[in-house]
């Protein structure tokens, strides 16, 4: 289990979550909804180490992890998809997956099983990462986090500029993802499709937990009224 | 004519070692963004090391490389993790204030510890050894110097391309946050990488040590030479610092044969009208 407990975090003066607690178990898709500046990306930034905070604001099965660097949640098992991919342009689609292999941990997800399952990267391996789909840069974004063999992986803005098919591609792999047993948190902007692929969510309003619940029991109206802070 | 081809050809060699000067340079520039003041001083940090290595233990100044190499890659791990390490990243201005003041530190410490006298590590043999190669008359040393230089490019460029550390930094130029998200420990690494910008330092110093007297205050000469390889060839392009180290060579011994005090003023000459030319180098891919 992933676990923030009140979690807050601040850029300088700028207090951008308050008593943020949300968990993810293994096996298990959780989505985090809420408007731009609701304080997502922020919450993914303060668990992998980007934004420093407090020790015991998080935990990984029970031990408080929080204010480590990126390396060092990344070695514990905790991997993050950032916004807009973020690939390396001057290293091709292998090397990007090689050197996320070399620095995580070892595991089910080699490189060569990467390979397998996404028989797409076959024909793109030698590429450099720019010269790719958004839907093909996605995949190879999350197979660059998989490679790393996290226990818990952070995808923000999981279909952010994808084609349909793209997206549907993208959730197939995460499908996989889950049922190999690792705890994933998604952010979607599709609001129906976030609850439809998760098994729980958390609505986020300016900062804050506003709304938590079973996707499939999710009652739209309250969910639009989480969203729009109405 | 055979006058003509034995200039051209010592330019070029001449070239290739201050293309070696610049591959540091090119090196901190590429993966780190930082612009090194002090790399002309530390260059001649190098040269003093040599000198010491060799009055205590009377080898060849070639083979006490054995020791200073490692020296010099303590020296820039160290200077990298104290230091440069907190000004990195910053702001491209910050590293090179801070430099500027190591530059003037650097060489204050090697006035105060050697003196301001001249030394040198001439060395007769070497010095004197030439070939004849149909009327074109080559000496070992820049020989020498340029097969280390191309060696050194060469090694580089295969770290960078095919290796693990490569694509460390390749990937730490591009985006140093997302690089620290696939766990690149960025700081550890930029001090190794400075630790192997020393490592080559070493090797141009012993070179330019043999082949030139030097003093404390030598720096600034080197650094400019180097700078002018890195920006005709363009920022962060290596093989691009090499032939732009090799224009450099090839224009001050034109240009000293047009008048022998005019060499290094050609190479500056030449340097200006090409940057005026190609503003982002020769041999930029894309202009972003």
């Amino acid at each position: 289990m992933l676990r923030t407990e009140g979690l807050c975090a601040r850029y300088s003066l700028l207090q951008a979550l308050f008593d943020v607690s949300i968990a993810v178990a293994p096996g298990e898709i959780v989505a985090l909804i809420g408007s731009n500046g609701a304080g997502k990306s922020t919450l993914f930034r303060s668990i992998v180490g980007t934004v420093c905070v407090e020790k015991h604001s998080v935990l990984l099965e029970d031990k408080a992890i929080g204010g480590a660097s990126e390396r060092w949640q990344l070695k514990r098992g905790i991997a993050l998809v950032p916004e807009g991919r973020r690939l390396f342009p001057s290293l091709s689609v292998l090397e990007n997956l090689l050197l996320a292999a070399r620095n995580g941990r070892r595991g089910a997800w080699s490189v060569e099983r990467l390979f397998e399952e996404l028989p797409i990267l076959g024909s793109i391996a030698a590429r450099p990462a720019t010269a790719l789909s958004g839907g093909q840069q996605q995949l190879v974004a999350i197979g660059r986090a998989l490679a790393a063999n996290p226990s818990y992986v952070l995808c923000d803005e999981v279909s952010l500029g994808l084609s349909p098919l793209a997206v549907n591609e993208v959730y197939a792999l995460l499908g996989k993802v889950k049922s190999a047993g690792a705890g994933i948190i998604i952010v979607e902007q599709n609001v129906s499709r976030a609850l439809s692929e998760s098994d729980r969510f958390y609505c986020l309003q300016k900062g804050r937990v506003v709304l938590e619940g079973r996707s499939a029991e999710a009652d739209r109206a309250s969910v639009a009224q989480a969203y729009f802070g109405v | 004519m055979t006058t003509l081809i034995e200039t051209l050809l010592n330019g070029l060699l001449l070239g290739a070692l201050y293309a070696l000067f610049g591959l540091g340079l090119s090196i901190s520039l590429g993966v780190m963004r930082m612009i090194n003041i002090a790399h002309g001083d530390l260059i001649v940090v190098g040269a003093y090391i040599t000198s010491v290595v060799v009055q205590a233990t009377g080898v060849h100044a070639l083979a006490s490389l054995v020791l200073v190499v490692p020296v010099m890659f303590a020296i820039g791990w160290t200077l990298q993790r104290v230091l440069l390490n907190h000004v990195v990243g910053r702001s491209l201005f910050a590293p090179i204030l801070v430099t500027f003041g190591l530059s003037i530190v650097v060489q204050n410490l090697l006035q105060e510890i050697f003196t301001a006298d001249t030394r040198s590590l001439r060395d007769e043999y070497i010095s004197q050894i030439g070939f004849d190669i149909g009327g074109v008359s080559v000496g070992l040393l820049p020989l020498l110097s340029a097969a280390v230089s191309v060696a050194l490019f060469a090694l580089t460029h295969v770290l960078i391309a095919n290796t693990h550390y490569g694509r460390q930094a390749r990937a730490v130029a591009d985006d140093p946050s997302t690089a620290r998200l696939v766990g690149v420990d960025d700081k550890n690494f930029f001090a190794i990488v400075t630790g192997f910008v020393l490592s080559a330092i070493a090797f141009a110093a012993v070179l330019y040590a043999i082949r030139t007297p030097f003093s404390p205050s030598a720096g600034p000469e080197r650094l400019l030479y180097s700078f002018e390889a890195v920006v005709l060839g363009g920022l962060g392009n290596l093989w691009g610092t090499f032939f732009g180290g090799l224009i450099i060579g090839v224009a001050q011994l034109l240009g000293a044969r047009v008048s022998s005090g005019l060499g290094p003023f050609f190479g500056h000459l030449v340097f200006l009208m090409m940057l005026l030319a190609r503003p982002h180098g020769l041999f930029v891919r894309t202009v972003r």
